[in-house]
């Protein structure tokens, strides 16, 4: 086939589609929680500690960096099993 | 190395790379034997310098390449762990590795903006971008634009955009790298920057993609191991333990409890600390009363002012008693003397708004949106979320990261290549808030109330660099010092750790080697996106579709040459503050290319006419907001919401996706071959799919 030429994507495709837009919007939403969430209750957070830092110094210091890389993480490995359950891996 | 499999390729590199890394280790050790036998520092200065620039060179060198694919994503074989290492050392600029620790410094919970903006925005590079650019499988991000939205308007929008921030964002860096050259080898800021800009030639000039790839790997290991040693070595000297991060929360219970000593006036310590403050009241007082009967007087004051100052220099030069230090102070109170109103007015001005500064009480490091009053909290918060937002999107638009992406092998090795990157990015900047605490628990427990008879070395040594990064005055005349008599300058923390934690002067000379590193690995990355934009996108895409490979590479180079003299040549006039520079190409990225970018992949009605209103409009608007309010243009202008200028991003940013969505509805949808490749760019394999990237 030619480049720009159509292909019919089948009910597989769309579900897979759509599994990755869930998958990405649920991660997208704990990313949203953990920066913006946090940082807007800073101050009424600001009591509580947590391994001697206020939680909200934790949280933008430590904790969402490692939130963050927990999420890229689990997105590279569910994507990864995913492309193989739909059969859309690519060849290695 | 074209015939061995990929596994043999990966475990080649692995081999090379931990010899090179021991390598580095080596040289550390040896030079600190050198130092041991009485080498002058300078000369460790110039050996460290000289030999790991040399060793850049050596890689360009040795990855030269005359093949397109290999000089513009170095072969698309670059595997994930060493792509996240390129990209790190790629993104952590010298705003990263020196500005960053010193702003926390300054700015406590305020600062850390910055450590979420530039982590996090790797997600957004993750969940939106990454994957599908490689499976698109280009070369550059205005490729995708023009073949995305159709005809040349997008990708030239795309290109005039990834030039307007890359510029920006150079000219920091070549900054940046000036000033570490010349502070650690005593040469002149402008031959610093030819110095640097030099190596980095000889690294992208050659090798292109390819070359800079290997070069930043090498680099990031340099600069890692450079943060981290001062770092342990001073969380070992306050902790015991060597994983600062684990433990300096408690040093910051500490810090917290000194602020609170310091800032009250019952304990004989904060009493003294209010007596210095209120000295600076009343200079600031005095400024602005001078200020004041400028406005009324005029020239006449401002002659008077001098006169008077004239007599007190000639009354000291007779008078017995004064003391040649006396006599001087007056002398050079009378060069500086302003020479005009509006020299004066300046002068005064910034004097009174220091002086404000230095009288107000300590702000708490750890407390979220310090300020006097719940006004001034909402405003701080809200700039707070809106910088991190700006920096986040920033990060997921700008172009010479994004590019990165186009050079691993797969889909699957893309998205586990930001996994990587951003493993790479935390470790430094997950270290930068642990090192600002520590510095400043040093600073409030030792500095703070020694002796002025004994000053440890580092703070005389930094004071005879440069008065604006150390200065101690004893205001009150006690003999101890108090923490507003000492002024300390952001870029200080990181470059001085090494000599605050007592370390051997190597590891300060390795320090300023990580510097540069940051710096010329993030300027290589940025110059070779604007040279491929121009030979790339411009002059093959839209000039000369016909022309011969070699001429290509020809007009790149070319290019890039041209692109890395006009660098420097603008770098030399010394254009605003590093920081500035940097958040306007954050701000101006996510305006331009984020939305067309997200949208043009996640929605396929998006379109030609919607993408080049968003496009424009986003860019316009930022561009609008920052010369509206940033005091350099000298407009002045009202802010919007309280919102500073670096964060004018979020205000283009809507305007960006308003205009893509309405532009697109508006208009017809793309043709059906244009929403095949949206397609194509979301799935890893479609059946009968081909790779366009042979062609």
């Amino acid at each position: 086939m030619k480049k720009g030429e159509i292909v019919q994507l089948g009910v597989k495709h769309k579900r897979y589609w759509h599994s990755n837009l869930r998958l990405t919007g649920v991660l997208l939403a704990i990313w949203f929680a953990a920066t913006f969430g946090v940082s807007w209750f800073a101050r009424e957070l600001q009591a509580l500690t947590f391994m001697g830092f206020p939680l909200p110094f934790f949280m933008a210091a430590q904790g969402a960096l490692l939130i963050y890389v927990v999420l890229v993480g689990i997105y590279a490995w569910r994507m990864d099993k995913l492309d193989r359950e739909f059969g859309v891996q690519e060849d290695q | 190395m074209a015939d061995l499999t990929q596994t043999q390729f990966v475990s080649r590199l692995k081999r090379y790379y931990s010899l090179y890394t021991g390598g580095v280790i080596g040289f550390v050790v040896l030079l600190s034997i050198l130092e041991q036998m009485g080498v002058p520092n300078k000369v460790l200065g110039y050996i460290f310098l000289g030999v790991t620039v040399s060793l850049y060179a050596g890689i360009g060198i040795l990855s030269r390449t005359s093949d397109v694919a290999e000089y513009y994503v170095a072969g698309r074989r670059i595997p994930a762990l060493f792509n996240g290492m390129a990209t790190a050392a790629d993104w952590m600029s010298a705003a990263s590795f020196i500005g960053l620790a010193g702003t926390l410094y300054v700015s406590g919970y305020d600062g850390l903006a910055f450590v979420m903006g530039w982590t996090g925005g790797f997600c957004l590079v993750a969940l939106f971008l990454a994957p599908y650019l490689r499976k698109f499988g280009q070369f550059t991000i205005p490729d995708f634009l023009g073949a995305r939205y159709g005809g040349d308007v997008p990708r030239m929008i795309g290109v005039f955009a990834a030039i307007l921030c890359s510029f920006t964002y150079v000219i920091a860096q070549i900054y940046g790298l000036g000033l570490i050259v010349s502070r650690f080898t005593g040469l002149d800021f402008g031959i610093g920057v030819f110095v640097g800009l030099g190596s980095i030639l000889f690294c992208s000039f050659l090798g292109g993609m390819r070359a800079v790839t290997w070069t930043q790997v090498s680099q990031y290991v340099i600069l890692i191991v450079a943060y981290m040693i001062p770092v342990i070595w001073l969380s070992v000297k306050h902790t015991g333990n060597p994983v600062p991060q684990i433990t300096y929360g408690y040093v910051l219970q500490q810090v917290t409890a000194r602020e609170q000593v310091l800032n009250d006036p019952a304990t004989p310590e904060g009493a003294r600390e209010a007596e210095v403050r209120a000295l600076f009241s009343e200079q600031q007082a005095q400024h602005e009363a001078q200020l004041r009967a400028l406005e009324t007087g005029g020239a006449a004051y401002l002659a008077q002012e001098k006169s008077k100052l004239e007599n007190t220099v000639a009354v000291l030069k007779t008078y017995p008693m004064a003391t040649p230090e006396m006599r001087a102070a007056a002398e050079t109170r009378l060069t500086e003397f302003p020479k005009d109103i509006a020299g004066a007015r300046m002068a005064w001005q910034t004097a009174a708004d220091t002086e404000r500064a230095r009288a107000a009480p300590i702000s708490p490091h750890a407390e979220s949106f310090a300020a006097a009053d719940e006004e001034g909290r909402d405003i701080k918060r809200k700039n707070f979320l809106a910088l991190v937002l700006c920096l986040m999107v920033g990060t997921a638009a700008l172009p010479h990261i994004l590019m990165r992406f186009y050079t691993t092998t797969s889909v699957r090795e893309a998205r586990l290549s930001v996994f990587w990157s951003l493993v790479f990015i935390s470790l430094l900047y997950i270290t930068a808030p642990a090192l600002a605490v520590l510095a400043k628990y040093d600073v409030y427990t030792l500095l703070v109330g020694s002796s002025f008879s004994e000053l440890p070395s580092w703070v005389s040594a930094w004071a005879a660099v440069d008065k604006t990064l150390m200065s101690v005055t004893d205001m009150n005349r006690d003999g101890i010092v108090q923490l507003a008599e000492i002024t300390l300058g952001g870029d200080l923390i990181v470059l001085a750790t090494p000599e605050i934690a007592g370390l051997p002067y190597v590891v300060t000379a390795l320090v300023a080697a990580g510097g540069l590193a940051a710096a010329l690995s993030t300027a290589d990355g940025l110059m070779l996106t604007i040279a491929n934009a121009l030979s790339h996108d411009v002059y093959y895409k839209m000039i000369d579709p016909a022309a011969p490979t070699s001429r290509r590479l020809a007009i790149s180079k070319g290019l890039l040459l041209v692109v890395a003299i006009c660098a420097a040549y603008v770098t030399s006039l010394k254009p605003g503050d590093i920081l500035f520079l940097v958040g306007a190409a954050f701000s101006l990225a996510a305006s331009a290319f984020f939305p067309a970018l997200v949208l043009g992949i996640f929605w396929k009605r998006a379109n030609r006419t919607g993408a080049v209103i968003g496009m424009v409009g986003g860019l316009a608007v930022c561009m609008y907001y920052m010369y509206r309010t940033y005091p350099f243009f000298g407009v002045n202008g009202s802010l919007w919401w309280d919102i500073s200028p670096i964060s004018a991003g979020i205000f283009g940013m809507p305007v960006g996706f308003i205009g893509v969505i309405c532009g697109s509805l508006l208009t017809r949808a793309p043709a059906p071959q244009i929403q095949a490749l949206v397609d194509r760019v979301r799935y890893p394999r479609l059946v009968t799919d081909i790779e366009v990237e042979k062609g």
